[in-house]
């Protein structure tokens, strides 16, 4: 295996990432001119948990919050007491209301909510007509689109209720995460579209001379329409379409009304990522669609970001290390030359090696005086010592209570805490790399790092942890100095 | 070999990068493949390293042996458009459909027509044949919607053959389920180790199961290197910190004495290493829930450098080892 000395690769700028603006979560948490947070960004981002979050830690801040879940992961769910919500906001149990604050959590029921519309500015006749119609039943239990037009409209009646000073929003699963802002849009086009007056057509200008020429073409229209559709889809459509057009209009309003308040000084986007080049990529889609729908980005937040509380020694460094481990075991074993396997480079920059703890085989380190040696006669002393291994060894076996450990099992795991080190310090780069380019790209963006979690969420507990996180930025690690 | 390969998964899971890794798998050895993205993200371009993918089939990648890689983004409107075309010469009146906002009306809103259009295309790519009778792709991969849709994207059938229940559409969702519920279909789940990608790829399969749609393999996707064994872990919380320090300093990293280098590496090694222990209990019970599944389960390495078009080919020869095609 190869020996040879390596540079010191350790850049000091790797550790602590280049600055960029810092995203505060409590003072927007805490601000009462905060109304509304909107948390979107790719799938799988961790979007839902970040919603929980920051619901979780307002709420213990005082506020009064609802947060609007959209199919969040069952565990997610239960931590918050909500896995069978219907469509109305509950209580969540269990945090610190210390502060005065309440959280309520409700998940997005679409076809609830699109029938709760219907009943509401329908009459009874016609509500039974429409929520019987097959044509509706389809559209409302969730095609394409429908959950983005829905998220926006519990979004509307949350806000005009006005029982909660802060209602924080996880937005849809989409295709794309366009989707929701444009939802508004999409069913304005369609409600002012030509289409609609065609579907209208046979009930509204049927049977009136004047509008014979336009009634021939409308028939033309439909007759395609018809054979494109089916008759009776295109009667279901039709008979939808004369129900709820009174509606619409009420519909329509709200969206608009919607989109308007999501623009508004007392909403905040953050857009949500982890530090991986297509959730990053979407990411910075998400800015600029913001910027051009002039809706307010408070900031970026990046989860899973990984940290290492060793960051100083380099990926190189740690397997070369681990080589020398691995390799200097057969060596012994021969009886060879293990003297060569140290590496005489001192490890860092600034700071000279402290004395080697090998040259004094003390039973317990806490004794050992941290004194400072000459770093020449440290390594010195440190390949000598190493050279007569096995002596050194036979002594402290008789003295260390820990010596039960077999040397070879300690240097194996040693070499594998380097590799280890080695894959964290490879992923540390690949995540500064992919983030560097996005700051690049978007200086103006304000960002909070949430640190990595080896394992999944699933109770308070654990979304207090997260808040703590998105608070802090910093991936809160020990630090070898 | 099902000749149509639909690749699904939560959110974040990597269903793109299988989805082309599968179809550069597929298309070895001569076979001529097509890979077909949905959702309009131009994930395959990206992945591949080629501009945005226009409606159009288009060689992207030649695989190894000589095979092809087509690939295809298929855009619901321009669907539409060519089927009105092809079934029914509807001409002039498909433009004045257009202009009226009926397209947009059927591709975005109308329930279940995007779905129906989108399966369709695929579908139609599988069973094509040139003129000496053969089909013109061995193999269509499909990017498909994630696991939490893709069982209502492909059982569109249901909705839309209830909802239309004569005429051209309902005839085009029959034949296309005809296609999706055969052997001739194969619906792959695309995972990570993790808790809620497990559970919905669990869900999934329950789903896909219950519309008696065609269930493959289950993929695990950026798999970790295994670092350290299950004996190395155990260690982990015993061995003493002094000797991890000597081991340090025997490999070159300074000295071991209290506050020497190598000494200030151990608690922050060990407390890396009991993060990896935690993460390798979960992985090993997902693994177990994921086998309780009864479905083929693969797994492709996570690529320390990152996804590229040479990760792409890795990925692809992997998935030939492990006799996924």
């Amino acid at each position: 295996m190869s020996r040879r000395p390596e540079p010191a690769t350790h850049d000091p700028a790797r550790h602590h990432l280049s600055p960029t603006r810092t995203l505060d979560i409590d003072p927007l948490l805490e601000d009462p001119a905060t109304r509304i947070v909107v948390c979107c960004g790719a799938g799988g981002v961790g979007k839902t948990t970040t919603a929980a979050a920051l619901g979780l830690r307002a709420a213990e801040r005082g506020r009064k919050v609802v947060v609007l879940t959209i199919d969040p992961a069952r565990r997610l769910a239960q931590s918050m007491g909500i896995d069978s919500l219907d469509n109305t906001p509950r209580r969540v149990k269990g945090i610190d209301d210390t502060a005065g604050g309440e959280l309520h959590a409700m998940m997005l029921d679409m076809k609830r909510t699109f029938d709760e519309i219907v009943e509401g500015h329908a009459d009874p006749e016609r509500a039974t007509a429409i929520l019987g119609n097959p044509f509706y039943q389809s559209l409302s239990a969730g095609f394409a689109g429908t959950q983005e037009y829905m998220a926006m409209e519990k979004l509307g009646q949350l806000r005009s209720r006005d029982e909660w000073d802060l209602i924080v929003v996880d937005t849809p699963p989409s295709r794309s995460a366009l989707d929701f802002l444009d939802a508004p849009k999409r069913l304005g086009s369609f409600l002012d579209g030509k289409l609609i007056r065609v579907l209208l057509a046979p009930a509204k200008v049927g049977g009136r001379a004047g509008m014979k020429f336009l009634n021939v073409g409308m028939s033309m229209m439909t007759g395609a329409l018809g054979k494109v559709l089916g008759g009776q889809l295109l009667k279901d459509v039709q008979t939808f379409v004369a129900a709820m057009d009174s509606m619409f209009g009420g519909f329509r309003t709200r969206a608009d009304a919607t989109y308007k308040l999501l623009q508004a000084p007392g909403t905040a986007f953050l857009v949500v990522a982890a530090p991986e080049r297509d959730a990053l990529r979407e990411a910075a889609y998400f800015v600029e669609r913001l910027a051009a729908e002039n809706m307010p980005l408070a900031g970026l937040v990046l989860n899973r970001v990984h940290g290492s509380g060793a960051d100083r020694l380099s990926a190189e460094r740690a397997l070369a290390a681990a080589e020398n481990l691995e390799d200097s075991r057969i060596v012994d074993q021969e009886g060879g030359k293990a003297g060569l396997r140290n590496s005489p480079e001192t490890y860092g920059s600034s700071e000279p090696p402290a004395p080697s703890g090998a040259s004094a085989p003390s039973v317990t380190p806490a004794h050992d005086v941290p004194g400072e040696g000459s770093p020449a006669t440290a390594d010195a002393t440190e390949t000598a010592v190493n050279g007569t291994e096995t002596a050194a060894d036979g002594t402290e076996t008789a003295v260390d209570p820990d010596a039960a450990t077999p040397e070879g099992a300690v240097d194996r795991l040693t070499a594998g805490l380097l590799r280890l080190h080695a894959e964290r310090m490879q992923l540390l780069s690949r995540e500064q790399r992919t983030r560097d380019r996005f700051t690049a790209l978007h200086p103006e963006v304000a960002v909070t790092e949430v640190a990595a979690l080896p394992g999944d969420v699933h109770d308070l507990t654990g979304l207090r942890d997260i808040g703590d996180r998105l608070a802090t930025d910093r991936p809160e690690l020990p630090e070898t100095t | 070999m099902s000749r149509l390969q639909v690749v699904s998964g939560k959110g974040g899971t990597g269903k793109t990068t299988v989805a082309a890794a599968l179809a550069l798998a597929l298309a070895t050895e001569g076979k001529r493949t097509l890979l077909v993205e949905v959702e309009g993200r131009q994930g395959i371009a990206q992945l591949f390293e080629t501009e945005a993918l226009p409606y159009e089939e288009r060689k992207i990648a030649v695989a190894p042996g000589g095979g092809e890689v087509y690939a295809l983004a298929i855009d619901a409107e321009q669907a539409l458009l060519d089927y009105l075309q092809m079934f029914y010469k509807l001409g002039s009146a498909g433009r004045a459909l257009k202009k009226l906002g009926a397209i947009d009306f059927a591709t975005t809103i109308a329930p279940g027509v995007r779905d129906v259009l989108l399966t369709g295309k695929a579908c139609e790519a599988v069973r094509r044949k040139d003129r000496d009778g053969r089909f013109v792709y061995d193999y269509v991969v499909m990017d498909a919607p994630p696991t939490g849709r893709i069982t209502r994207f492909l059982n569109v059938n249901d909705e839309v053959a209830g909802l239309a229940k004569i005429g051209p559409i309902h005839n085009q969702a029959q034949a296309v389920m005809r296609v999706l519920k055969s052997p001739e279909t194969a619906v792959h789940l695309v995972t990570l180790l993790e808790e809620m990608p497990v559970q919905e790829t669990a869900d999934g399969i329950a789903e896909l199961r219950a519309a008696r749609l065609p269930v493959g393999r289950v993929i695990v996707n950026m798999v970790r290197p295994q670092v350290l064994d299950a004996p190395a872990l155990e260690l982990v919380a015993s061995v003493p910190r002094s000797s991890v320090a000597r081991a340090l300093s025997a490999a070159g990293l300074g000295g071991a004495r209290r506050g020497g280098h190598a000494e200030r590496l151990v608690e922050p090694l060990l407390a890396q290493a009991e993060e990896y222990a935690e993460r390798y209990a979960l992985e090993t019970e997902q693994r177990a829930v994921l086998a309780d599944l009864g479905v083929p389960l693969h797994e492709l390495p996570l690529l320390a450098e990152g996804m590229d078009l040479a990760g792409l080919y890795a990925l692809a020869r992997q998935l030939r080892e492990q006799d996924v095609t």
